[in-house]
């Protein structure tokens, strides 16, 4: 996911660049892995040893495909390398929703272009980003679930083998569902944070944190409760 | 006295429409000076060309005494590299009639950016800086502020404490109040008043002819992307010469 969204950005990035040769091979890049499914990707990544049987990068690096390319390796490329096509048009979303009066006042202040996008542009892009993000994260973690087609042994996989030895494969399988259920839920409450971190500014005021919540009705039960108290 | 800027015949096109047709005048150091014109007479374009935000197609202009975004090697103009050109416009702040603060900082933020992340100020230096450019502006009290909780004046005014933290030695204003309500204009005005009145050399285009007239040292009247008329304000406002200068006039005031 750190692949995707690092990718992401820079892809998005060179795809809005003014130089004709970046912002092709930005969107090469998009249609290739947009355009396939995530899958195929997967297996052909996995498989390239059948048609290169060595992996040969000059002095630096000398193996065969397979050894190469464990099913870790391929898992990490094959999702990474899919979802950055897919952040990309994210992230491009989120920078043009910036008005481009901000780039001109960060520009007359002397700010560089890396500055600017740095310390003006992508914040503010940030709360266009975030939401799809979210959508993005949890998609990415039920997808890893396909993996075990390469034979990495993610969650999916791992619960059917325990089931299968243990003699309990519904069990497990519900136990599988509901650790997916509590990681995007983990997830969710950071993207809900993060929001609201990207929120700043844009409001009058910040909405509360659920905690904060819980704090302002305990102080005012407790208020209550000690008013009522006095007067008893 | 020095020019502070000098445009040479300067032309700009969009495509091919010529919006700049030849553009000289002088600017001279301290002065405040006024451009005034119809809608879409290149006002807006001439002054973002003084600070590269345009490129422009012919002629030469020099901000104290130096072309802005080019280098001149014998007869021909090289554009330079963006953190050269970005290095140049340090020297220039510039007021949009948007404003254009960064809504993501607050007020103080705002003002303090810059030198942080161009100058290299420390935060603190930065920060008691900016409070004191803040009070400048008659807005100690609104620091921590976001743009969205200013009135449309405070935010402007947060933008010319903004500019003037770069300390520069030029000030683009274009149609700084155009956006505001009318109670509001003259805290913005104020504000450039003192301004003006500190020696800072100023080109305002403005549809406030009243400032035009108080503050102003010289005054252009531009239609159609070439200069029509130009002289001191209350000459140029109170006996135009020119017909278009007339009718523009009789328009406005
Ligand atoms: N980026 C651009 N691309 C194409 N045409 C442009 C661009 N910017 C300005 N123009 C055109 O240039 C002409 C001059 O515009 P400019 O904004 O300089 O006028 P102005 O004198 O500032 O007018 P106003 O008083 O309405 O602000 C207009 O006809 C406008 O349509
Ligand atoms: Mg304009």
């Amino acid at each position: 996911m750190a692949i995707g969204i690092v990718g992401g950005v820079l892809l998005a990035v060179m795809r809005l660049s003014k130089n004709p040769v970046t912002s092709s091979i930005a969107w090469f890049y998009i249609w290739f892995f947009r355009g396939t499914p995530v899958l195929v990707q997967l297996i052909v990544w996995f498989n390239l040893g059948l048609v290169f049987e060595y992996i040969n990068l000059g002095p630096f690096y000398k193996d065969e495909w397979s050894d190469f390319m464990t099913p870790f390796l391929t898992a990490l490329l094959g999702l990474g390398l899919n979802e950055a096509a897919y952040m990309a048009e994210i992230c491009r979303a989120g920078l043009l929703s910036v008005d481009e009066g901000q780039t001109e006042a960060s520009h007359a202040l002397g700010m560089s272009h890396a500055k600017t996008l740095r310390r003006i542009v992508i914040p503010q892009a940030m709360r266009v980003i975030v939401p799809p993000t979210g959508n993005e994260v949890i998609n990415m973690l039920k997808t890893t679930s396909l993996v075990s087609v390469v034979q990495y042994p993610e969650l999916l996989r791992a619960a059917q083998d325990i089931g299968q030895t243990s003699g309990a494969p519904a069990e497990m399988l519900f136990l599988a569902a509901a650790w997916y259920l509590l990681l995007t839920s983990v997830f969710s409450v950071g993207q809900y944070y993060l929001e609201r971190y990207y929120a700043r500014g844009s409001s009058r005021s910040l909405p509360a944190t659920p905690f904060q919540k819980i704090k302002a009705n305990v102080l005012s039960l407790s208020n209550r409760s000690s008013t009522t108290g006095g007067t008893a | 006295m020095t020019a502070m800027v000098k445009a040479e015949g300067v032309h700009k096109s969009f495509g091919p429409v010529e919006v700049l047709k030849g553009i000289d005048l002088e600017v001279k150091s301290g002065e405040v000076f006024c451009l005034i014109g119809p809608s879409g007479s290149g006002k807006s374009t001439f002054l973002r060309c003084i600070n590269h935000l345009e490129k422009i197609n012919a002629g030469r202009l020099y901000v104290d005494g130096e072309l802005v975004g080019y280098r001149q090697k014998g007869d021909k103009l090289y554009e330079l590299k963006d953190s050269e050109v970005a290095v140049k416009r340090r020297d220039i702040g510039m007021v949009f009639q948007r404003f254009n603060l960064f809504p993501h900082m607050t007020a103080v933020e705002n003002v303090m950016e810059a030198p942080v992340q161009v100058k290299g100020v420390s935060k603190s230096q930065a920060r008691t800086r900016a409070q004191e450019l803040l009070d400048r502006v008659g807005l100690a009290d609104k620091a921590g502020n976001y743009p969205s909780q200013l009135s449309g004046g405070q935010q402007q005014r947060v933008a010319i404490a903004r500019a003037l933290a770069m300390d520069p030695k030029l000030m683009l204003f274009d149609e700084p109040t155009s956006a505001l309500d009318p109670e509001l204009v003259g805290d913005v005005l104020d504000v450039m008043r003192d301004l003006a009145e500190s020696g800072m050399t100023m080109i305002v285009v403005t549809h406030e002819m009243g400032f035009a007239r108080e503050v102003g040292d010289s005054l252009v009247f531009m239609d159609g992307g070439v200069v029509v008329e130009s002289g001191h304000p209350r000459e140029v406002l109170t006996n135009p010469q020119h017909e278009r200068t007339k009718s523009f006039l009789s328009k406005v005031l």
